[in-house]
């Protein structure tokens, strides 16, 4: 009689279906899982610590790389924490600006969640369908921030500029005819709200399309449901947020609960599951994506007939324009003190909240009344989630694992941080 | 909004009267302070009682008071000491060295009352001590595995108390006011060991803002609203 004993295995750090870093050691009895212990930490950059030697408006570029995913609704909850301890609020437009920002990034994110996960376990056609739409909305951030992924766009009392007029064309290149890139740049004719609009009013038929290829699709199904079951109660206790808890029935969305900027004047739903399950979950980010397409429409219509300043005027805090730089002494020294010193919070602790795509992404800042944050602890939705990674993965499948790691969304940036 | 937080801390101020130090709402938040001895008890019943009902443990962090309201560069006083020469050296003193300069901050969430509240919990052991909330809330294992990690923090109690976020063998707590910026150790790949080695940093900080804190009169409203 062989002695049979259970195997350890490694999964990662560098599995495809691993999401970034994650290992895993896995405890397996033949192919079901004994044990999970994921080892964290591969990403870690300190990024609370470099924070605290930084004046505030210098941190912001770091919380797009927290998680790169979904970089606005980073810098959102950062530059919340700084205005609620300064006690300003933004001008009306930004916070519209930054609402329609968070939503296409819930988009983004999103559908880098639906492409990756379903490529993971099995649907090649989802990752390209995905990445075809996720193309338009990089556009975005470019015309309106200049980079495609990190942003940097907001700041403490509003966002940098308002939106473009124009939004950059393609150009005939050895591989483009004249004829294709006039198709190409045929949306791209009037402004960035024209561009988003097109995207809003094409953007439902296709998640139309996603469904059609996998909601009843016989193996996606056999793929997610009843895997990765977390009970209400459970996931409470393990400190689940977002679409994880939402997946196991509880409606709960700080869009909706605890709102902030305008989201208490758009209408949306909060779309919630009853099973628990990876297919729950998956219907429910589905249905956010068109959720939020409903958000961003209402916003570029609130947008267009609303024109107005997009950042407060007061230069202790925010820079004033280059013209009046050039002949006024005063906005020289504003602008002079802003950049080489930054500006002082009043003393207090505050900690903000938003709805990240993936969850409750808190910022918990300490001021000691200096130029730079006393503390600053970055509390990321998939951390909590994966922690729960061993309850949710114990006796399923090896195969089952990379299901529940798409399921969770995870994205190391905001986990090792 | 604002009241009911006022309500919330009120209440919790006559519930747990001795147990706390202080309870008060920063920034439209209610705060309160825990004596350490009686964390465990709280937290149930913060968990457990009806009016309460945190459910949920959104976030635990340790935070390092040691250099607290303490600038690189005076503002007040007219000094001698420009920039260059004023970014201090050294600004850790042995007096913050002896007194208790840790704390350990509980974010909690009701969803049924839709309410928040931060608890923290000055530590004045050392070596830092605190009893493990994560029987209580099992979110607090990895969060506390973190502040182990970042901060050496010892969570009495915990399953399972590993190093989480830094690299296999690390050594020191990275968050610690006392730890470098840059670190203590860089690693590179050394091709006649044919290995990757551990070396000291070759690298040194430059501070180009310095910290400075200045009294501002127009912040003197948003404080007296706490």
């Amino acid at each position: 009689m062989p002695e049979i004993r259970n195997m350890t295995m490694n999964f990662g750090p560098q599995h495809p279906a691993a999401h970034g870093v994650l290992r895993l050691v896995l405890e397996l009895d033949g192919e079901v899982i004994e044990r999970a212990d994921p080892h964290i930490g591969l990403l870690h950059r300190g990024t609370e610590k470099l924070a605290e030697s930084k004046p505030y408006n210098q941190s912001i570029g770091y919380m797009d790389r927290l998680d790169y995913v979904s970089m606005m609704c980073n810098e959102h909850a950062y530059v919340m924490a700084i205005e609620k301890l300064m006690g300003i609020t933004p001008p009306i437009r930004a916070q519209y600006i930054r609402v329609m920002f968070d939503e296409i990034t819930r988009i983004l994110n999103h559908l880098m969640w639906l492409g990756t996960h379903a490529l993971d376990i099995g649907a090649m056609t989802m990752f390209l369908y995905c990445f075809r739409e996720r193309e338009d909305l990089m556009d975005c951030y470019e015309a309106v921030s200049g980079t495609r992924m990190h942003a940097t766009y907001l700041r403490p009392g509003g966002v940098y500029r308002d939106l473009p007029d124009t939004m950059p064309q393609y150009e005939v290149s050895k591989w483009h005819n004249e004829k294709e890139i006039k198709n190409m740049n045929k949306e791209r004719q009037g402004s960035l709200l024209d561009f988003i609009e097109a995207f809003t009013d094409k953007f439902p038929g296709c998640v139309d399309e996603y469904e059609t290829l996998l909601t009843d699709n016989r193996i996606w199904k056999q793929r997610t449901v009843d895997i990765g079951v977390v009970s209400p109660e459970r996931a409470l206790q393990l400190g689940f947020t977002g679409p994880m808890l939402r997946g196991s029935g509880i409606e709960w969305d700080l869009r909706k609960k605890q709102t902030y900027d305008i989201y208490d004047r758009v209408d949306f739903d909060i779309p919630v599951g009853t099973n628990g399950d990876c297919y729950d979950r998956y219907l429910v980010r589905v249905e956010e994506m068109r959720q939020s397409n409903r958000i961003i429409k209402q916003c570029v219509d609130w947008l267009r007939q609303n024109p107005g300043p997009v950042i407060l005027d007061d230069h202790k805090f925010t820079p004033p324009k280059r013209e009046e730089m050039k002949g006024d002494m005063e906005s020289l020294i504003h602008h002079f003190k802003l950049f080489t010193e930054g500006y002082c919070v009043p003393e207090g602790e505050v900690y903000s909240a938003v709805e990240h795509p993936k969850g409750e992404f808190g910022i918990y800042l300490i001021s000691d009344g200096a130029n730079k944050p006393y503390r600053v602890k970055i509390r990321a939705a998939g951390f909590a989630h994966l922690s729960a990674m061993d309850e949710m993965v114990r006796g399923h499948m090896l195969a089952d694992v990379v299901t529940v790691i798409g399921t969770q969304d995870i994205v190391f940036g905001e986990i090792d941080r | 909004m604002t009241s009911s937080v006022e309500r919330l801390t009120t209440s919790l101020s006559q519930r747990f009267g001795d147990a706390l130090t202080d309870a008060h709402v920063a920034c439209g938040q209610a705060v309160i302070e825990l004596k350490p001895n009686q964390l465990l008890a709280v937290c149930q019943s913060l968990k457990d009682e009806e009016t309460y009902s945190f459910e949920q443990l959104i976030d635990l962090c340790g935070v390092d008071y040691s250099t607290y309201g303490k600038a690189d560069w005076e503002t007040q006083s007219t000094s001698d000491t420009g920039f260059s020469r004023g970014v201090s050296e050294d600004i850790f003193d042995d007096e913050a060295e002896a007194r208790p300069h840790f704390a350990v901050v509980y974010h909690l969430l009701s969803i049924k009352h839709n309410h928040r509240l931060r608890v923290r919990c000055m530590i004045d052991e050392t070596p830092a001590k605190i009893e493990s909330v994560v029987n209580i809330w099992a979110s607090a294992n990895w969060y506390e595995r973190e502040a182990f990690d970042l901060f050496g923090i010892l969570f009495e109690g915990h399953p399972d108390l590993r190093r989480i976020l830094t690299d296999y063998g690390f050594i020191g707590h990275p968050f610690r006011k006392d730890f470098p910026l840059e670190g203590n150790v860089e690693v590179r790949y050394d091709p006649e060991q044919k290995r990757v080695v551990y070396q000291p940093v070759t690298i040194t900080n430059r501070v180009l803002v310095p910290r400075v804190i200045r009294d501002d009169t127009r912040y003197e409203e948003v404080k007296g609203e706490e």
